[in-house]
């Protein structure tokens, strides 16, 4: 519970510093796009983005961990409004990613162009 | 007063009302799931990017080389520098926000309204700072042409250098005049013309022998493809468009959808992000005249600081999905 009212201050300072070098590395990676992430898939992505979207949700994870407080939340409140979001995101970035995929498949072998 | 700070703990009449089941307040449980709503809502748009990006992954536009500017340097292609700039100033204005919000539960007034107000400069630098984007996106660098199958082409020189339209296009003289009101009836009027037109782009193509065209299809090594001088001719003889900029049907940048997603999913975050500021407002100026040192709860700057965080826990996914990946 968050109602001892300690200051959190340091910890706050903390978290910036987490996040900042966490933007500094992404950044940087963007630039230089080392070409054995760029080059290589996983599961028709690259290693490089995997890596983006890890630390996205690394830096998510501090933002709504320690910014939102909710760590000082009830496990109730954690699990109503974490697992929901998980799922559902995970669930329909799974159908509409196949999907695309799809299409582009259909595009690309059927005999009429999209553009051209 | 009360409706907003529940105190009560009756734990052994669970539904007797009265009590708070999550260990907090019917106002931030409400923001929670508004919050969770409100996710969801952006993950629908994200993944429709990620839909159209994947059906059309093989012409997608390079957003290295879309989103280059940096203030004060002209002519400089800086591409991820200026985002990132935009991300760590609310990053920070998130910083501002949970020291308010730290300064409440202590019950210092002169803190929280010294991190409220800096919490709000923030976001209005980073609503201008979306502002500049999208003035550099819409009005855009290069130029380029779309043929009459829809696909963009653009102008690179020998070395693949990108070339503007003005730095070859010859003027003719047979130049259009723009519709206008004054010029015919008071209800005829038509969009604004481009700087040239394709005759004039063409016959300045032909004229500098050293330019290639560059299409939208992405090579092994996830660079657009540059034709030979032989097809880059064929393919300029079926232009249909001059493109210059963004606007909602045609980019220059490649893919009509990557405008209309850029515009759509930083247009609904940049609008957050204002609705933020007027809440910040709001509350910064109830805090000002002592409303919830009165109230002797801190709690609505906790409330809009949990809606101030989510916008700044978007713009993270957003700048992941648009300047990243």
């Amino acid at each position: 519970m968050s109602h001892e009212h300690v200051s959190n201050i340091g910890r706050i300072w903390k978290v910036f510093g987490i996040l900042s070098a966490v933007t500094i590395v992404e950044v940087y990676l963007g630039i230089l796009k080392p070409d054995f992430l760029f080059m290589n898939d996983f599961l028709s992505m690259n290693l490089l983005n995997w890596i983006f979207y890890a630390l996205t949700v690394f830096k998510a994870y501090y933002i709504v961990w320690a910014f939102m407080h909710m760590e000082g939340e009830k496990s109730t409140l954690k699990s109503a409004v974490v697992f929901p979001v998980i799922f559902l995101i995970l669930y329909i970035l799974f159908i509409l990613l196949t999907e695309g995929d799809y299409i582009y498949g259909v595009f690309k072998n059927s005999t009429i162009k999209w553009n051209f | 007063m009360e409706a907003t700070v529940t105190t009560a703990n009756s734990e052994e009449k669970t539904w007797g009302g009265g009590n708070e089941p999550m260990g907090a307040s019917y106002g931030k449980l409400m923001m929670w799931f508004f919050i969770v709503s409100d996710a969801l809502t952006f993950s629908g748009f994200l993944a429709t990017y990620g839909f159209s990006r994947f059906k059309f992954i093989e012409t997608w536009p390079l957003a290295d080389e879309v989103f280059t500017h940096f203030p004060f340097m002209h002519g400089v292609s800086a591409p991820m520098y200026y985002v990132a700039l935009m991300t760590f100033i609310l990053i920070f204005s998130s910083v501002t926000m949970v020291l308010a919000v730290d300064a409440g539960h202590q019950m210092k007034k002169n803190k929280v309204v010294l991190y409220m107000f800096l919490t709000i400069i923030g976001g209005l630098i980073f609503v201008g700072s979306q502002a500049w984007e999208w003035k550099n996106f819409i009005k855009g660098e290069y130029g380029a042409i779309e043929t009459k199958g829809g696909s963009l082409l653009q102008f690179v020189d020998k070395e693949g250098h990108r070339v503007a339209l003005a730095d070859f296009a010859t003027t003719l003289s047979d130049e259009r005049e723009q519709l206008t009101r004054s010029k015919g009836k008071w209800f005829m009027s038509e969009p604004a013309l481009p700087s040239y037109s394709v005759a004039e782009v063409q016959a300045g193509f032909k004229a500098h022998p050293e330019l290639l065209i560059r299409t939208e299809v992405l090579t092994k090594a996830k660079q657009k493809t540059i034709l030979s001088r032989e097809e880059s001719l064929a393919r300029l003889s079926q232009a249909h468009y001059v493109v210059e900029g963004a606007n909602l049907q045609r980019n220059e940048y490649g893919s009509k959808l990557f405008a209309d997603f850029f515009f759509f999913i930083t247009g609904f975050h940049g609008f957050h992000v204002f609705s933020g500021v007027i809440l910040n407002i709001i509350v910064f100026f109830n805090v000002l005249v002592g409303t919830y040192e009165k109230r002797k709860s801190y709690e609505m700057v906790e409330k809009v600081g949990l809606y101030w965080h989510f916008v700044d826990l978007v713009w993270v996914f957003v700048f992941t999905v648009f300047y990243l990946v």
